[in-house]
């Protein structure tokens, strides 16, 4: 039971906010305490070192893992707890399955289902999660996956196609959803360099022609400096320094951060 | 060869007779088998310690006694409890409990085999427990668990031939009567061999390496 | 097909009877038992000569023992066990039950075991061979000294559920005499005219004996594999 925490968040809420989320394996601190905000329509890159707790972020706020302590709330509303004679109560799978439409994931490995075509793959929760009639979810999957530029592939099964490929029929999926929140966990660190460019590309018209509020965790710097509105690094379980890309990357205050950016843009 | 030709002259509708019954010992033993292993093999991986006890019960209990001893039960013991099967139905039953629990193992392993990361996709989709199962999970389990099921298909076929020892005339029966009343052991028996030699490797085998292409086809593999 | 229901009319399990017969049903396990020890340790070295045979490099040598493993494989024991009881004395050799059942049960699951040993043999990485091979040594050292050792922890788990497997087959010999376990309950079941109580305690005492083998044998694979991973 959460007593000092909100059982909503008013007018005009953040789309996501971490409360004092906490997260642990056994002996093991991830998550400490964090908090963290993320408005309509903004666009955070989440860096940092490889155990700073980075996708431990991404993965509870989809709700593969559960928090030990603190509240998430989507678009103002609790996400990992739910409102009970006006307290809060840790969420049950009902309540989880109401808040869930409105986050979508794209993974590192794709994971595609591997016996659908693209466009059986994009019409599959939109017609048996969302209720979609079978014409309703085929017109906004070939819409969807005509904008990832994949209109000539539909009819392909993801062993036929490339790894960039399968990348962006993979965001394809996520958007036929109408997500309010995109996660994206390390998408380009699986692909083969020369076809990076092709899911950037994708991601980087994602931002700019639709609403849609994205929190990416990433290693690719230029891109993560390019197109996002504020940029938080992590360091071992907190953020240790957040701000706009130039603030960030121009003049980190945090030593850690430098040390960090200067080991990646060494190894470029 | 002369002698055997003519031995196959008088002899052979009696093994067509008892081979005729071995399929449908085996057809019926099958269909059974993997309702059960369908059954208790996803009951094996439920959450509920009871649902999940039931399964593993049925299954240490079929494959830790031996295929012979259930069928003697089941024929010899069950009617003094109340059930009471005829020869032919305690035969396939025997073999499709038992075989099934086999199976189970498989399914189960199979369901398991399936990459984590397309459960995580489908909860990031928001699927249904059920729908996941159906659409996403167990057509590629599916794929996963055909080639050990060739292998328990042959064992289930070579298993109906206990049958013959509650006396149901499939072809171990006929071997072991035309053998009774010829002598010619080698004959007999080696014919019997040969038959069930060629369902295995010509029939079941080939048939479940096609059945095998065409899934594998479907689940998108090139 | 299905005759009849009726709840439990004849069932009236005499613990008395079972005290009368227990004697002779636990003497008959232990004849089970050798049964399943001595078509072990013959399947365990021909089926040994089986993967090896399939080794030789000889096209024909390995294209003979492969039907031959394969038509084993296919055909049912119980089968086998007649067709090698029988066949015998047909060309004048007269074969006790026991021997006749120890070569069945010895060649049938011999084929099975060459697979496994196949597995394990295959799972030795390419570059072993190729080292010994440069270091000269002759091919029984190489087997004995360093293929054998690697390629037997993969193989453990198949042979271990084969031995269950073959304590588990013992009853079939009871079709040509030999004196196991099922035979003895059979017979005592025909004596007495009570199958109830003989048929029952054949099922128990193999859980009593299937079971905890298997669960020690999954222990010992563990055993092993760590040990091994220690080694590593």
């Amino acid at each position: 039971m959460k007593e000092n925490f909100p059982l909503n968040l008013g007018s005009n809420p953040p789309m996501v906010r971490f409360s004092k989320v906490t997260k642990r394996y056994g002996e093991l601190t991830v998550l400490d305490s964090l908090d963290l905000d993320v408005k309509q329509n903004e666009i955070v890159s989440i860096i940092g070192p490889s155990g700073s707790g980075k996708t431990t972020v991404l993965r509870m706020l989809m709700t593969l893992e559960e928090i030990n302590d603190g509240v998430i709330y989507v678009d103002g509303q609790p996400l990992t707890h739910m409102s009970q004679n006006n307290l809060l109560i840790k969420a049950n799978e009902a309540h989880l399955r109401k808040m869930r439409n409105n986050i979508g994931m794209v993974f590192q490995h794709f994971n595609l289902f591997p016996h659908m075509t693209a466009l059986g793959n994009c019409m599959e929760a939109p017609m048996h999660v969302l209720g979609m009639s079978r014409e309703e979810a085929l017109a906004r999957s070939e819409e969807l996956l005509e904008m990832v530029g994949l209109a000539d592939k539909i009819h392909e099964h993801p062993a036929r196609l490339s790894g960039g490929q399968q990348q962006r029929v993979a965001i394809a999926r996520a958007l036929a959803m109408r997500p309010k929140v995109l996660l994206f966990d390390e998408v380009t660190s699986a692909l083969d360099p020369e076809v990076i460019g092709e899911v950037l590309n994708v991601i980087r018209s994602l931002a700019s022609e639709h609403s849609l509020t994205m929190l990416m965790v990433t290693h690719q710097m230029g891109f993560a400096r390019e197109i996002s509105d504020r940029i938080c690094f992590f360091y071992e379980g907190k953020i240790a320094e957040e701000g706009t890309p130039q603030q960030i990357f121009e003049d980190p205050q945090n030593e850690r951060t430098r040390q960090f950016l200067s080991a990646v843009l060494a190894a470029n | 060869m002369q002698n055997y030709v003519e031995y196959l002259q008088t002899y052979g509708s009696r093994f067509v007779d008892g081979t005729l019954v071995t399929i449908q010992q085996t057809l019926l033993a099958a269909f059974l088998a993997i309702f059960v292993a369908a059954l208790f093999g996803m009951m094996r991986l439920s959450e509920k310690w009871l649902v999940r006890g039931t399964s593993i019960v049925y299954i240490e209990f079929f494959r830790g006694t031996s295929l012979l001893v259930q069928l003697y039960w089941i024929f010899f013991v069950l009617p003094l409890l109340g059930v009471t099967f005829d020869k032919f139905t305690a035969g396939f039953v025997a073999v499709g409990l038992n075989l099934g629990a086999y199976g189970a193992e498989l399914v189960r392993g199979s369901i398991e085999a399936v990459p984590k990361g397309q459960y995580e996709a489908c909860h990031a989709l928001n699927m249904s427990y059920y729908k996941r199962m159906r659409r996403i999970i167990l057509p590629q389990a599916l794929l996963i668990m055909l080639p050990p099921w060739g292998n328990l298909l042959i064992e289930l076929l070579k298993g109906t031939a206990l049958v013959s020892l509650i006396s149901v005339t499939d072809l171990m029966f006929e071997a072991k009567q035309i053998n009774g009343t010829t002598y010619l052991s080698a004959e007999s028996f080696g014919t019997a061999m040969i038959i069930y030699y060629l369902m295995a490797r010509v029939v079941v085998s080939p048939g479940m390496r096609a059945f095998e292409s065409y899934w594998g086809k479907k689940m998108g593999r090139i | 097909m299905f005759e009849g229901f009726e709840l439990f009319p004849k069932f009236d399990w005499k613990w008395s009877f079972v005290f009368e017969i227990l004697p002779r049903l636990l003497w008959a396990t232990l004849n089970t038992l050798m049964a399943a020890g001595t078509g072990y340790a013959i399947a365990l070295v021909i089926g040994l000569v089986f993967a090896l045979a399939q080794r030789t490099g000889i096209r024909t040598v390995t294209l003979i023992v492969r039907e031959i493993v394969e038509f084993i494989r296919s055909t049912p024991l119980v089968l086998q066990i007649f067709f090698i009881f029988y066949v015998g004395p047909q060309f004048g050799i007269r074969l006790s039950p026991w021997t006749s059942g120890m070569i069945a049960i010895g060649l049938h699951y011999a084929a099975y075991l060459s697979e496994v040993y196949r597995a394990g043999l295959e799972s030795v990485p390419r570059g072993q061979w190729e080292a010994c091979k440069a270091l000269n040594f002759s091919m029984t050292r190489t087997y004995f000294r360093v293929i054998i050792p690697q390629a037997l922890p993969p193989a453990l788990p198949g042979m271990g559920n084969y031995l269950v497997g073959i304590f588990k087959d013992t009853p079939m010999l009871m079709v040509i005499g030999v004196a196991e376990l099922m035979h003895a309950a059979t017979a005592l079941g025909s004596t007495y005219y009570r199958y109830l109580e003989p048929y029952t305690m054949v099922g128990i005492l193999f859980l009593l004996i299937s079971l905890p083998t298997a669960f020690g044998l999954r222990r010992f694979e563990s055993f092993v594999a760590r040990a091994l991973g220690m080694r590593k």
